[in-house]
């Protein structure tokens, strides 16, 4: 009678490697409100490098946005209006693109201008730094640089609450 | 166990386990996927014609769409 393979203790050793395998890639971070904002550099259309660290003492509205976003689509005319209405009162939108070919962030912008700063980000580390769940994620940072608010996707609902919270924040700078 | 099968076993596990690695494509990465050619019909209206003749002749339905409307911005 051929002896029977005795195979368990390779099994055990295969699932454990992969379990091992399984284990090993890091967790993702995200910043939550209550936590300093990442700083980023990044350049603007004409090349000069914006800095959050510039806009300190400022409230900063930070949007992630791309071409391929519908719902940026209507989140833009809503940043034109708060840029119109609280710009002048200590309020920056700064809008991180994350297109990978400029030509898309440019035909978007041609249909739908913006009135506030727009940085590129293609390789998107200013994203992954902040953790961004979803497209558009945007984050309302207070005059001492701590987020405040993290907001993925947009809805108008959800618009009149963020614009109550910068009013706030506008006025407690 | 014969070593020859050992050795092929081990390889095999620690080739499984670069499959690991890979990582779905990050929110903001997601620009390629909302492209009009990935989706599987592109025809709304062609699809939406198939749609009811499998609903109407073989009683069958579901099983297309995906989450979120399918422009990759979630």
């Amino acid at each position: 009678m051929p002896r029977r393979p005795k195979f368990r203790p390779a099994a055990i050793a295969l699932v454990a490697l992969l379990a091992l395998g399984v284990a090993l890639p890091p967790p993702a971070l995200a910043v939550d409100a209550g936590q300093p904002a990442p700083a980023f550099a990044l350049p603007r259309a004409a090349g000069d490098a914006l800095t959050l660290e510039s806009l300190k003492g400022r409230v900063v509205f930070v949007d992630f946005w791309a071409s391929w976003c519908a719902p940026c689509k209507r989140s833009f005319p809503w940043m034109n209006e708060m840029h119109r209405k609280y710009g002048d009162k200590g309020f920056t939108i700064v809008a991180v693109n994350v297109d990978k070919r400029r030509a898309d962030a440019d035909r978007f912008l041609a249909q739908v201008p913006a009135a506030f700063p727009v940085v590129y980000d293609p390789e998107g580390k200013a994203p992954a730094a902040y953790g961004v769940k979803g497209m558009p994620s945007s984050y309302l940072i207070d005059a001492r640089g701590n987020v405040v608010q993290v907001e993925s996707g947009f809805n108008d609902d959800h618009a009149a609450a963020i614009e109550a919270r910068i009013r706030d924040l506008v006025a407690a700078r | 166990m014969q070593p020859l099968r050992l050795i092929a076993l081990a390889a095999a596990a620690v080739a499984l386990a670069g499959c690991a690695g890979f990582a779905p494509p990050k929110p903001w990465e997601k620009g390629d996927l909302a492209r009009p050619s990935m989706q599987f019909d592109p025809d709304v209206l062609a699809a939406k014609t198939t749609q009811h003749i499998y609903t109407s002749k073989e009683g069958a339905g579901g099983g297309y769409g995906v989450g979120g409307g399918g422009c990759g911005c979630n």
